[in-house]
């Protein structure tokens, strides 16, 4: 699936990526990838030393190993609870060669990462979730995972901080997947009561059911910029009101806009303000 | 034995009880309190005070309509924000006077629309699943007919949740579920059955904790069953203290796919 795409012929312009592509001769000799924003063609290696931001500010999608480098202290990241992986409790159609290949083609076992790590030399905990894998979908091992990184902060008085990409609650595990989000909530809500900070990053896409629980329920809601933020997707509410969308529905700046965001961050200060933040709240009389 | 489709057919049904129709056949003097003190008064929404067996309670039901033109101003029974913002202020309402709260959910979802995700859908759902967590009340939710996702969810954190026996209770409608996988709608009823959205399969998954007779139609007799349950069920919980309704109901949540990691011994 997907693979026809490669080898399809183009069929006009647009799809070869447009006229006139700006190339440097030193591009030739290197892998280039293009902006599907602007069509602009960068080098890997400009793109690896620019966090995968386009000149024109678009941000590539990015897997939760690549955020986890440029996040946090070097060599502070101690990863927890590697091995979980999903089963497929409902004999759901197709889920265990989804599962499978997804295993294959993000080389993760779910769709979040959890750990601990030091930003700007303060501890916290944090869970990154993956888009290469089911495009972050939670099912029980992504509601699971985050519940103990929450209850596991709770108890060692940490900060949280997530970065959220999701296409929502995972259909193929049904209304198990839907009570993640209620488990998942609870756990934010302990962390919470306790007097800890948690920090989300909402990257693109974050959607359904993620926004509908822990993404929007941060003490402090970072967001990258351009990222599409939403419950319903503008596909559905296009069908449903039978309306054009106004201009960036959706999108990291209208939320900002309409105050359900505190800041958008590009991907070049998120360690900077994340580790700021963080010093702001630690906590008297405790170290890091 | 009905096909899961058949369930979701019964559970969409015009004829169905509606959730005023709740209100009204099992609590006496209802008294309507209305809007969410930021925005407006969402009319997919309805709630108040009830009394049942001397006991003051606060109940909250989705409510779909009865004909099209009530239909309509419900907004078929899809809530906005506001619709659960003003739940959730009832709800606090509830906590501060220590009154048991009953929820009943009938919903295809929360509203998809340009105003409902403008003011926040998903932070309004949030903030429901989190702060129902930790009300320091009793609260039963009953789902009656649709329990449509997160719309369903955000009315259904609760130290009890009952369902209908025809009702339903799922992630995602078959017929969404149907378009994503085989692209087209026309293949719902197979959808149906893979995501186990009966009250019987629910039941089985431990998701709910009763599945509720509907008495071979007989509105009254379900009514006044439902009272008596009801009335039943507060007892039962008048003794405990906040923590122990806080702490069973995180409980009750917290237990949701977590039992196969445990058998492989992951985790610390």
């Amino acid at each position: 699936m997907g693979l026809e795409l490669f080898f399809r012929k183009p069929k006009n312009e647009l799809e070869k990526g447009g006229r006139n592509r700006p190339r440097g001769a030193e591009m030739e000799y290197e892998l280039t990838e293009t902006c599907p924003a602007c069509r602009y063609e960068t080098p890997q290696s400009v793109l690896i030393e620019n966090l995968y931001v386009c000149r024109c500010g678009h941000c590539y999608r990015i897997s939760a190993r690549q955020r986890i480098r440029y996040l946090t202290d070097r060599g502070s990241f101690k990863e927890l609870w590697s091995d979980m992986e999903s089963e497929d409790i409902l004999n759901f159609p197709g889920y265990p060669d989804k599962l499978e290949s997804m295993r294959i083609s993000s080389r993760e076992k779910e769709a979040v990462i959890c750990g601990t790590a030091r930003i700007g030399g303060s501890d916290c905990a944090l869970f990154i979730m993956e888009p290469y894998f089911m495009m972050g979908s939670m099912g029980t091992v992504v509601g699971e995972k985050i519940t103990r990184m929450f209850e596991y902060a709770t108890e060692q008085k940490l900060p949280v901080l997530g970065v959220t990409v999701s296409g929502g609650a995972r259909m193929q595990e049904g209304i198990l997947s839907l009570m993640q989000m209620a488990k998942t909530s609870g756990a934010v809500k302990r962390h919470g009561d306790e007097g800890l900070l948690y920090i989300t990053l909402l990257t693109d896409p974050t959607t359904g059911g993620v926004t509908a629980s822990f993404a929007m329920e941060g003490d402090i809601i970072l967001a990258e910029p351009g990222a599409t933020v939403c419950f319903t997707g503008a596909r559905i509410i296009e069908q449903t009101v039978r309306k054009k969308l106004p201009p960036n529905f959706q999108k990291a700046e209208t939320m900002l806009k309409h105050g359900f965001i505190d800041m958008i961050v590009p991907r070049s200060e998120q360690w900077h303000v994340i580790g700021k933040l963080l010093m702001m709240h630690r906590r008297k009389g405790a170290m890091g | 034995m009905k096909s899961a489709y058949e369930i979701v057919t019964a559970a969409r049904s015009k004829d169905r009880q509606t959730g005023q129709n709740f209100i009204n056949g099992i609590f006496k003097d209802f008294m309507e309190l209305h809007g969410d003190r930021r925005f407006a008064d969402d009319p997919a929404i309805v709630g108040g005070l009830a009394m049942l067996d001397g006991v003051a309670y606060t109940v909250i039901a989705t409510e779909k309509g009865r004909d099209t033109k009530s239909r309509i101003s419900r907004n078929f029974g899809t809530p906005h924000p506001e619709g659960y913002r003003k739940a959730l202020r009832l709800m606090k309402q509830a906590e501060k006077f220590n009154r048991p709260v009953v929820c009943f959910v009938d919903t295809s979802g929360a509203y998809c629309g340009i105003g409902a995700e403008e003011r926040g859908q998903g932070q309004a759902i949030a903030e429901n699943l989190m702060e129902m967590m930790a009300l320091r009340t009793p609260v039963l939710s009953i789902l009656v007919g649709e329990g449509g996702s997160g719309g369903a969810l955000a009315l259904s954190v609760a130290n009890e949740v009952w369902m209908l026996e025809n009702a339903i209770y799922s992630v995602i409608s078959p017929e969404s579920c149907s378009n994503i996988l085989w692209r087209t709608t026309e293949r719902a009823a197979e959808a149906a059955e893979s995501l186990k959205l009966t009250a019987a399969d629910v039941f089985e998954l431990g998701v709910i904790d009763r599945i509720v007779s509907e008495r071979g139609g007989d509105a009254q007799r379900m009514f006044s069953a439902l009272a008596r349950d009801i009335a039943e069920w507060y007892r039962k919980m008048q003794s405990k203290s906040a923590e122990e309704l806080t702490e069973a109901r995180y409980a009750r949540f917290r237990r949701f796919g977590a039992g196969p990691f445990e058998r492989q011994g992951a985790g610390t």
